[in-house]
């Protein structure tokens, strides 16, 4: 993987160059140097979430975005809305419960719906891979992939690059380490997609059932023995196993899961002395983290990831409006 | 009786390995050795062939057949009510008149259920040609294995289609780079030749003829090979589709090349190819199954696999004679001789006593497959925009022309 080339003079070009996307449905597909702009612009946006007590910048003001929630979400979407209203805009919230989805509505005449409604953007969440970008063939606007399936969830890799990158400086030097539940997991997909696009040594852990086929072709390396993947990690980033998958179908339990995968105190020594610890939450404790590592405050960016989520989201929300906000240099 | 001459064209003929330039007799319904009537059809500088008889379709779609030259179809049992009674195969049998032949498959268990035989040999005398017990494999062996022994006793061949579900569960994809990136729930194309492995087995003992409708892996094709050097009354089958895409064609989500079985690797594709050459496959089909936009506009795993290909069946299959990979003969031993051989059809050849189900090919006539102008029931094909050459002018049943 080549380490990317930052443009050093300007850091980045002029206007839409920048970014020349209309939608955000996976980090496969964006250049390095894009990643790197939005991780840019959301440095702003955390200088101005911890400004104090007026945290409003409205340059979305009048905008409306649509949160549209076919699956469950609590942090995702309470991080999506705060992200909204700081920029000013109009934010709706649509959940599936709610919707003409439960009563036989295709995927595509809601989204027709949507688009008919004028929104200047829609976040979707769906459980089928690919229906983001399904979504976003309809309609006019831009689309934001907040989770399709086991596909990508795109501004949770974001995040996650923006958490490492402050904390530990520039990506491309790092060794990162990813445990738990691969195969199901469209966090792990975006991170692996982000941090080998921006030029880090990635490894990969967890049961053999629950890893993918054919990760060497992303340039990551596999284990199925945690503690032989952890020796020289810089970062170790923990995944949420999902209940159903413990009851004997993949993991033969929570327990004998901790026993070989969860990261407690000793395990973590193997990790370099100063490694950062990650997860994209809700955390199960004492599954794949302990209590004491995960509230380990000088360990544990647990908290800067949903942090520095509401960043990184209103970075996007940024960016991909400026377009139709006719901002110089976007049209 | 009537009779005519097909005069002037190239004709495909059994043991001929390229087109020769000789006149077809027709007499009656049949090809006949001496021409009964003085009138003659000009087919100069067309190919003149066996009508397609394509094995495995899960529609009656006449318009695509008439478009593809398919003058009989295999139709599968997995319809809706699934073909398991008597009544049912025979109301199937008669969609097909007047113009083509439609010969149902039994359905292997009542209502695919895979549970309990359903009545065979009543289906037998009521039309049916094989059983089938469609897209789903029967895992339990011992029904499997009592299903090939009840068959072997009735002569009738088995088609199967040979995926281990115990693997498959809800897959949608081939394991590999392309489901791993897109995050598409995936089986091992070991399922395959699994599948295929336990039924030649569960064959050899019994004495069942088994026909694996779709072979698609290097290892399943690898375990058909074996049985017929053995000498096993085994046969299989593809679809232009595993012979021409790798699993990315999906890429993007394109659910029109959301088909059962999935496509596979680059190298399983090169597998399938490598075996049209070396003769192991004996049946291309169409595996004609027409999916409108409420089976197909929805994300990939929620939509309905599936493929339209009765019309492009012909067309993409005459790629692989321009291509070198197989004479012209040998294509129609795919598409005619052989599924009439398996099925017991008096048909499929350019012979003398055989049905005359002949049609006429301009081999050069450019066209552009195009998903929204397809003569099918709909338009789901996974090589919309490819253009392609040949086409059939001219198809007759039983010595008489369909318009």
């Amino acid at each position: 993987m080549t380490s990317p080339e930052k443009p050093q003079a300007d850091r980045f070009p002029n206007g839409s160059d920048a970014f020349p996307h209309k939608h955000l449905l996976g980090i496969s597909g964006l250049q390095p140097w894009e990643i790197l702009y939005i991780l840019d612009q959301a440095e702003e946006w955390v200088a101005l979430n911890r400004s104090g007590a007026s945290k409003h910048d409205d340059r979305l003001a009048g905008l409306t975005i649509i949160n549209a929630f076919f699956e469950n979400s609590t942090r995702t979407l309470l991080s999506f809305e705060i992200a909204g209203k700081r920029l000013g805009a109009d934010v709706v919230n649509m959940h599936a419960a709610q919707s003409s989805v439960k009563k036989g509505e295709t995927l595509i005449d809601t989204a027709v719906t949507l688009n008919a409604m004028r929104a200047d953007a829609i976040v979707i969440r769906h459980g089928s891979s690919g229906a983001v970008q399904l979504i976003s063939e309809k309609v006019d606007c831009p689309c934001l992939n907040a989770g399709d399936g086991q596909h990508e969830h795109p501004t949770q890799a974001l995040l996650d690059a923006l958490t490492i990158q402050r904390r530990k400086g520039p990506i491309e030097r790092l060794t990162i380490t990813i445990c738990g539940d691969v195969l199901h997991s469209r966090v792990a997909r975006s991170n692996i997609f982000c941090l080998k696009q921006l030029g880090a040594e990635v490894r990969v852990a967890g049961p053999p059932a629950l890893l993918p086929d054919a990760l060497d072709r992303f340039g990551v390396e596999t284990f199925s023995n945690f503690e032989e993947a952890l020796p020289g990690s810089d970062v170790v980033m923990m995944l949420r196993l999902q209940n159903e998958r413990m009851n004997g179908d993949f993991i033969p339990s929570p327990r004998e899961y901790f026993h070989l995968y969860g990261l407690e105190e000793a395990r973590l020594a193997l990790a370099r002395p100063d490694a950062l610890v990650m997860h994209p939450g809700p955390m199960n404790r004492g599954v794949e983290i302990a209590s004491n590592v995960a509230d380990n405050l000088d360990r544990s960016a647990i908290n800067e990831q949903v942090e520095m989520g509401v960043a990184v989201r209103m970075a996007c929300l940024d960016i991909l409006t400026r377009k139709a906000r006719r901002v110089e240099g976007w049209s | 009786m009537s009779g005519f001459t097909i005069s002037g064209g190239m004709a495909v003929l059994p043991g001929n390995p390229d087109a020769v330039r000789q006149d077809i007799l027709v007499s009656g319904d049949v090809i006949a050795k001496k021409a009964t009537g003085k009138k003659r059809l000009d087919a100069t500088s067309l190919i003149v062939a066996p009508g397609i008889i394509d094995l495995g379709v899960f529609a009656t779609d006449k318009p695509a057949f008439r478009f593809g030259g398919i003058i009989r179809a295999a139709l599968m049992p997995d319809q809706s009510p699934v073909h398991d009674d008597p009544a049912t195969i025979r109301f199937a049998a008669l969609k097909g008149k007047p113009d083509f032949w439609v010969h149902p498959l039994a359905a292997a268990t009542r209502s695919l259920e895979n549970l309990k035989i359903a009545e065979i040999a009543l289906m037998k005398e009521a039309g049916a040609v094989a059983v089938s017990a469609g897209r789903c494999w029967i895992r339990d062996s011992g029904l499997m294995l009592r299903l090939m022994h009840y068959c072997a006793a009735l002569d009738m061949p088995l088609v199967i289609d040979a995926e281990d579900s115990s693997l498959t569960g809800d897959a949608v994809a081939t394991s590999g780079e392309t489901a791993t990136r897109l995050g598409l729930s995936s089986a091992p194309s070991v399922a395959e030749a699994l599948a295929i492995s336990r039924d030649i087995l569960l064959a050899r003992e019994s004495g069942a003829k088994v026909h694996f409708r779709q072979v698609t892996t290097a290892k399943g094709l690898q375990h058909v090979r074996q049985a017929k050097e053995e000498g096993l009354p085994v046969s299989c089958g593809i679809t232009p589709a595993h012979l021409l895409l790798s699993d990315d064609a999906v890429s993007d989500y394109r659910t029109f090349a959301r088909i059962s079985p999935p496509l596979r690797s680059q190298e399983d594709r090169a597998a399938c190819m490598a075996a049209l050459a070396d003769g192991t496959i004996d049946v291309i089909s169409s595996g004609h199954s027409p999916q409108g936009p409420e089976a197909k506009r929805l994300p990939f795993a929620e939509a309905t696999p599936g493929m339209a290909g009765a019309e492009t069946l012909l067309a993409l299959t005459l790629n692989f004679v321009r291509d070198g990979a197989i004479g012209l003969g040998r294509l129609f031993e795919l598409l005619a001789s052989n599924p009439a051989h398996i099925l017991g059809l008096n048909a499929g050849e350019l012979a003398a006593g055989k049905q005359a189900d002949i049609i006429l090919i301009d081999e050069d006539a450019p066209w552009q497959i195009d998903s929204s102008k397809m003569a099918a029931l709909a338009g789901n094909t996974p090589f919309d925009k490819l253009p392609v050459q040949g086409r059939v002018v001219k198809m007759m049943k039983g010595g008489k022309v369909i318009d």
